[in-house]
């Protein structure tokens, strides 16, 4: 492992810089990315090191720039576009959904869309319901995207690498409680690939399937359930779209439980895939039913007690486990 | 001309005697005092609730614009509608929002005017025709326009009159670069909605300055009048300016059942948001629009037309300190919501895990006084 540690934000900084060294058709657009090095800080230094025709500070436009950076895909650039927040992006829906992901099947296989889109995802810090979008119930529902959604800084780095080189349009949630989390990140190239699930810690009766920050909910609820007795397996699934069904069925068989923790709204979401799939490859391994655990199915409060009770928190997921497991 | 690098004097209109410069009554000044004063002292109190903690998620203060929530809305009647972005607690004021409602928003309460389920970002007061409070940049546009449709419409269409009615629609120089904002404009030139985009033209968005990030920002009406609106430009730190300006053109619109489009030049003295070191201006231009502070201005006016003198400013101040405390108390007072809330007011109607809905108390309790 890598002795140095770094922030998330400064991870995922150090893949654009790398990529952006290697090859110059990429380049990174959106508001406030360059004089203000960032919303949140993630591209600092980037206007210095790579000039204003490289780092550009764009009008609030999504629509309009990613639309843009959209058919400087088709021609065969590889942008990269911020988007402040990933509850910016429905402005810019068309574009992002009807465009990027549908260019390559409507041509026929002759335009292609390259394009990484990032920016933060995710409820947690009282921005109220139309800032705290979990974009990924949506999104996830549309195919010839792919959907990244790293945990920790070592992922932040490796991963958006891999969306930057990938020929195919990546949409990248980044938690924006996440950004100053600290980890061990390798100084070189890293590469992490898609569609590789990781089990971030072993265990044997349960196994407890998560994406992005709930991941972190995971882990905490798997060592209060540890003082109890119950041994919890907890598997990062990383990408969305591909899923690694291959770990977490793997682990399934093995703990015969499953509880998914997904912090989008459970009607039509990852969690419910997730949940449908391992029915469908382990319905005679299971001892019950597959649990999810999900945001309230409300939009998104401000008020601090009730958004606290709105996430997919700790408690709440114990309780799932403990429910399926049987135990009082 | 910029409004960034060039700003208007600050005593661009302060030689003429009151008199001459405004049809106001002495009444009507002293209250636009009294609202300045009121948003000033409310927002300060709010930056420091936010430092203690006690106010979460992003929070924009208004100090620095409050002459163009005050004037313009003394220049519309109350039964008009008014729309704004994000930056609203000066709107809700304006309009006539009791103060302990908005801070109890603010900390989460149920006695916030959105029982504390909106934020900061997100006021809403019915019985003060207030309809947001909207955070994402540009989206109350085409509201506006909305709202502007259904008042022509009940006038005109269910009434069977005139149209009576004008709406005011706020928003910042950024969200000029919104998509939505044009269909916004198309469609209320083409469907002849009165309805008023009021430009608060601070010079920024974020850290862009509006040369930095709108073409044609020296002349910005210019985007209005590619769909056939009338535009102003408007010197936004003077309340007396504003309201004069603002009267003619809420008339107008009232009267030719038109929309129209405000450049209003303003400042925003603090950050954008409450996590912002302003490294992107110079001390030396926050000075030069702090000399034309709008508090200031009104009350120099005052006290040379001799509205009001030295003690008389100062009391009228303290008693909106001591307002603003009240409200910190109330809100204080309130109780965060019940857990059962967050299940309330997703649908009207009951059903699964949904229990209907039901008014907050800034509505009942201006039932209850009415
Ligand atoms: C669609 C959208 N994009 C980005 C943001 C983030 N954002 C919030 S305020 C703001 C700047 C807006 O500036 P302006 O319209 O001039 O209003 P001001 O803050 O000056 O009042 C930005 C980029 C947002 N809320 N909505
Ligand atoms: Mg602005």
């Amino acid at each position: 492992m890598s002795e140095r540690i770094i922030e998330f934000r400064d991870a995922l900084r150090e893949a654009m810089s790398q990529e952006m060294h290697r090859d110059p058709r990429v380049f990174l657009l959106g508001e406030e990315v360059a004089q203000y090095d960032g919303a949140y800080k993630v591209s600092r230094g980037m206007l210095e090191e790579f000039g204003p025709r490289r780092i550009i500070d764009t009008p609030i436009s999504e629509s309009g720039f990613a639309g843009m950076a959209i058919g400087a895909a088709m021609l065969g650039l590889r942008p990269i576009v911020e988007f402040m927040s990933w509850s910016f992006s429905l402005v810019a829906a068309d574009p992002i959904l009807n465009n990027a992901p549908k260019m390559l099947y409507m041509s026929g296989g002759q335009f292609g869309c390259p394009i990484v889109i990032r920016g933060n995802d995710g409820a947690g810090g009282q921005l109220g319901s139309t800032h705290s979008w979990c974009v990924e119930g949506m999104f996830s529902n549309v195919p010839g995207l792919k959907m990244a959604i790293p945990a920790f800084p070592d992922d932040a780095k490796g991963m958006l690498a891999t969306a930057i080189r990938d020929d195919d349009p990546v949409f990248f949630l980044e938690s924006e409680r996440l950004l100053a989390m600290k980890g061990h990140v390798p100084e070189g190239d890293h590469y992490v690939p898609f569609g590789k699930a990781v089990v971030r810690r072993p265990g044997t009766d349960v196994t407890l399937v998560s994406f992005g920050r709930p991941v972190h909910f995971c882990l905490d609820a798997a060592e209060e359930l540890a003082k109890e007795g119950i041994s919890c397996e907890v598997i990062d699934g990383r990408t969305i779209r591909p899923l690694d069904i291959d770990t977490i069925v793997e682990s399934v068989r093995k703990t015969n439980g499953c509880v998914v923790v997904d912090q989008s709204w459970s009607f039509g979401s990852p969690g419910s895939e997730v949940a449908a799939q391992v029915h469908a490859h382990c319905f005679d391994d299971l001892d019950n039913h597959v649990m999810r655990v999900h945001s309230a199915d409300v939009p998104t409060p401000y008020a601090a007690n009730l958004e606290q009770e709105y996430l997919p928190n700790a408690r709440r997921i114990a309780e799932a486990v403990r429910s399926s497991l049987y135990v009082a | 001309m910029s409004s960034v690098t060039d700003p208007a004097p600050p005593a661009a209109s302060g030689g003429r005697p009151l008199a001459e410069r405004t049809s106001a009554t002495p009444a009507q000044l002293h209250e636009w005092l009294r609202q300045m004063l009121l948003i000033r002292e409310f927002e300060v109190r709010t930056m420091q609730a936010y430092q203690d903690k006690k106010i979460g998620g992003f929070c924009h203060i208004y100090i620095g614009q409050e002459a163009v929530a005050v004037g313009c809305t003394a220049a519309v009647q109350h039964a008009d509608p008014v729309v704004t972005a994000y930056r609203d607690h000066g709107h809700a004021l304006a309009r006539g929002m009791d103060p302990k409602y908005c801070m109890a928003e603010m900390f989460g309460r149920i006695g916030g005017c959105a029982k504390g389920k909106g934020g900061s970002m997100h006021m809403f007061d019915k019985p003060n025709n207030l309809f947001g409070g909207h955070g994402i940049v540009g989206a109350q546009t085409p509201l506006g326009a909305g709202l502007a449709f259904a008042k022509k419409y009940q006038d005109e269409v269910i009434e069977g009159g005139v149209n009576k009615h004008v709406t005011l629609c706020f928003l910042g120089d950024g969200a000029l670069n919104q998509g939505g904002f044009y269909e916004a404009m198309n469609l209320a030139s083409l469907f002849d909605i009165p309805v008023i985009f009021v430009v608060e033209n601070n010079g920024y968005s974020m850290g862009t300055s509006i040369e930095r990030g709108t073409s044609m920002s020296h002349r910005i009406i210019a985007k209005g009048e590619g769909c056939g609106i009338k535009g102003y430009e408007i010197e936004g730190m003077d309340v007396i300016t504003v309201y004069e300006e603002m009267k003619k053109v809420a008339d107008t619109a009232r009267a030719e059942s038109r929309p129209a489009m405000v450049d209003l030049r303003t400042y925003r003295f603090k950050g954008h948001s409450m996590s912002d070191p302003r490294k992107y201006r110079t001390r030396d231009e926050e000075e030069h629009w702090e000399t034309g502070d709008p508090i200031t201005r009104l009350r120099d006016a005052m006290i040379g037309g001799g509205l009001i003198d030295t003690d008389g400013f100062k009391a009228l101040n303290k008693a909106q300190k001591v307002a603003v405390r009240e409200a910190i108390t109330w809100a204080e007072n309130s109780p965060e919501p019940d857990l059962s809330e967050l299940y309330t007011d997703v649908y009207v109607e009951k059903f699964g895990p949904y229990t209907g809905t039901s008014m907050p108390q800034i509505v009942t309790d201006a039932e209850e006084s009415r």
